[in-house]
């Protein structure tokens, strides 16, 4: 089992005649993923490499019966790239564009309300279930199938930094995903929390925050109530001065709030345990899974 | 990015919002010169820095005649101001807002935010105008207005009488209250703010509403699209070594600590800084190369942090995804052969091409102390400050 992909996902690319779409369409494709589209306007009937070009998503999956979306899109025009595959009807978007203005995503969040679309992202590494799916910019090799451990976070690299301690373990991720370090994101902590819950390869969970917002917080209270599986925390920030950007557009300490020290406070009480030395990280998940 | 209050309060006149007279002054001549022209005293003298708080440091002056001008220009001008929000080491004072004084009835609070728990824009106002919201928000929570905007749909007249019953405003300004809201609803759109902040918006005697005051900070990812403003950066704002790591696309925060380092992704560059932090250090930036570094800006991020006086060492953290460890490796020798490291600089990598990374390393010749892992990494830096 696993949670949102698994090895039925049949992916297209938005943007995947560009250098970045290319590269990881490729990745993807060797990993094991089932690429069966690209989405270029105005190149629709070319192809990358054997992967038919469609210049619409409605195109590509009435053609190819897609279900899933990644997109590369530069930011300009990345909101309109995930408002295309909502309309496209696949099941799960995942927005990989860094950049994109927050009152584009605002627009996106309340256009994604009542519709059945996921939105994995933006500004995200994307979603894996190793040994089945990649869909996304991560290494696949750091990763181990077969789980037990659940990985959701709000980072890119600190990501791989988490897993790789695990698979050097020995222990194994059922899926790992980055939520994206934007203000406005698609799927929150909680949607993740959720399912992982309630997937039953998963025994334990990794959570990894970062300063900014509320969503560790909200994420704390959530564990506390609902999720009956250990759950590890860690967050990114703790020397992070106030009031500025943090590279993430969301990693931002606000006067007093969204600090790194108030949100292990919060997730200390919720009963997570919290890793206070990245470099032990692995050990830290081994003694308590 | 930030601006002025004197540029935001150019865009507030472009969007008919109330303003009061006046304009920017450099030399307390030019502040004179200005205030003869608004033909009449008092007027408010105002440093411009990027940094609220100005008021509580001395930033802002009520001069009742020209020799008040002068005086109040020359005691602000040149000078570093501290407010809470500088440091103890202040930003200093290169612009003057000369503006006509106003009779004023009433302050009041008036922002809007991009919420980001809810996706909806969230207009803020209360009647404890002047004061700083935070400090409101906190004694007297009762005292404050939200209101969401869905921006799919906009600002709707139902938002603007529900913040004009709110602030208990007179039925004689609900008019003009509403047309002010639209629009600097309207600007916030327009011009992609992160924050549009009136603090405070005033009533004046003669029953008008003026802003007073006027902070506006522009998305940082929006300003491919908002070319004009564009021309209101203002880098003597900014840091020096900040605006030389823009010119390369870094993402790179000086800070006042001893240990720089050098990161891939944002979240692990912060997590590599509370690593140093951990060992008893201080970290002396934040940079963030990204994903799709090239040995371009690898050897211009190095060099910057190595730039840095108070840097006693450095920590090179990559994990390799996008960004391949022998691109890495490459930048980071070129910079070492131009300006020459004298600091210890540790290095660790891990991921995408790390054996080539490392034998380019080994090759290079230079003294660089690898490290097999972060613990490992850490225990190096903590030798280093132990020194």
């Amino acid at each position: 089992m696993s949670i949102f992909v698994d090895k039925e996902i049949k992916l297209l690319v938005q943007g995947i005649t560009g250098r970045e779409g290319k590269f990881h369409t490729r990745q993807c494709i060797e990993y094991g993923t089932q690429v069966v589209a690209g989405v270029t306007p105005g190149k629709g009937g070319q192809a990358m490499d054997n992967v038919p070009v469609f210049n619409t998503v409605q195109e590509a999956v009435h053609e190819t019966g897609a279900n899933c979306s990644m997109i590369f899109v530069p930011p300009a025009f990345a909101a309109n790239a995930i408002m295309e595959a909502v309309d496209g009807d696949v099941d799960v978007i995942v927005a990989i564009t860094e950049g994109i203005p927050i009152l584009d995503m605002m627009r996106v969040k309340n256009y994604l309300d009542g519709k059945k679309a996921r939105l994995i992202g933006p500004n995200c590494p994307g979603i894996i279930t190793p040994g089945q799916c990649k869909i996304g910019i991560m290494p696949g090799a750091i990763h181990q199938p077969g789980g037990p451990i659940g990985v959701v976070s709000r980072s890119g690299t600190l990501t791989y930094e988490v897993v790789y301690q695990l698979t050097m373990k020995g222990i194994g991720q059922s899926t790992c995903l980055g939520i994206g370090g934007d203000p406005v994101t698609g799927t929150d902590f909680i949607d993740c929390l959720k399912a992982f819950n309630e997937d039953s390869e998963t025994k334990g969970i990794v959570l990894v925050g970062e300063i900014g917002g509320t969503a560790e917080e909200e994420a704390a209270a959530y564990i506390a109530e609902k999720v009956s599986k250990p759950v590890v925390g860690f967050v990114a920030g703790l020397s992070a001065p106030p009031g500025r950007r943090m590279g993430h557009a969301g990693a931002i300490v606000s006067g007093s709030s969204g600090t790194a020290q108030s949100k292990i406070a919060v997730m200390k009480e919720a009963g997570i345990h919290i890793c206070d030395n990245l470099g032990r990280f692995g050990d830290f998940c081994a003694g308590v899974f | 990015m930030k601006i002025h209050e004197y540029q935001a309060k150019e865009l507030f006149r472009n969007h008919h919002i109330p303003v009061p007279e006046g304009n920017v002054a450099v030399s307390p001549d030019d502040a004179c010169a200005l205030a003869e022209k608004l033909g009449g005293f008092p007027v408010v003298v105002k440093a411009q820095i990027h940094a609220g708080g100005r008021g509580k440091g001395g930033g802002v002056k009520l001069a009742r005649s020209l020799d008040e001008v002068q005086s109040a220009a020359t005691a602000i001008l040149g000078r570093p101001l501290v407010t809470p929000q500088t440091g103890p080491q202040g930003k200093k004072v290169r612009k003057l807002l000369v503006e006509q004084g106003l009779d004023i009835d009433q302050e009041l609070y008036f922002s809007i935010i991009p919420d980001r728990s809810t996706a909806k824009i969230m207009i803020i106002a209360s009647r404890a105008g002047g004061m700083d919201i935070e400090e409101v928000a906190a004694k007297d929570p009762d005292k404050i207005i939200r209101v969401l905007i869905n921006p799919l749909t906009g600002i709707e007249p139902g938002h603007c009488k529900e913040i004009a019953a709110g602030l208990n405003l007179p039925d004689s300004l609900a008019g003009d209250f509403s047309t002010l809201v639209e629009n600097l609803y309207g600007l916030f759109i327009e011009t992609d703010c992160s924050l549009l902040e009136i603090n405070p918006l005033v009533i004046t005697a003669q029953e008008t509403l003026v802003a007073l005051d006027a902070k506006v900070e522009i998305d940082d990812n929006a300003l491919f699209r908002q070319k004009d403003i564009l021309k209101f950066r203002d880098t003597d704002e900014e840091d020096p070594l900040e605006v030389e790591a823009s010119k390369y696309n870094l993402n790179y925060i000086n800070l006042d600590g001893n240990i720089g380092n050098m990161v891939n992704g944002a979240g692990l560059a912060m997590a590599t800084m509370d690593l140093i932090k951990s060992t008893g250090a201080e970290p002396a930036n934040f940079l963030d190369v990204g994903g799709g570094a090239d040995e371009e800006m690898v050897e211009n991020g190095f060099r910057i942090i190595l730039n840095d006086a108070n840097v006693k060492g450095v920590l090179i953290n990559i994990f390799g995804g996008i960004l391949r460890c022998d691109v890495l490796a490459e930048g980071v020798v070129q910079a070492a052969r131009k300006t020459g490291i004298n600091v210890p600089v540790v290095i660790r990598l891990q991921g995408t091409n790390v054996e080539k990374g490392r034998e380019i390393l080994a090759a290079s010749g230079l003294n660089l102390i690898t490290a097999e892992d972060l613990n490992d990494a850490a225990g190096k830096i903590t030798e280093i400050v132990g020194k």
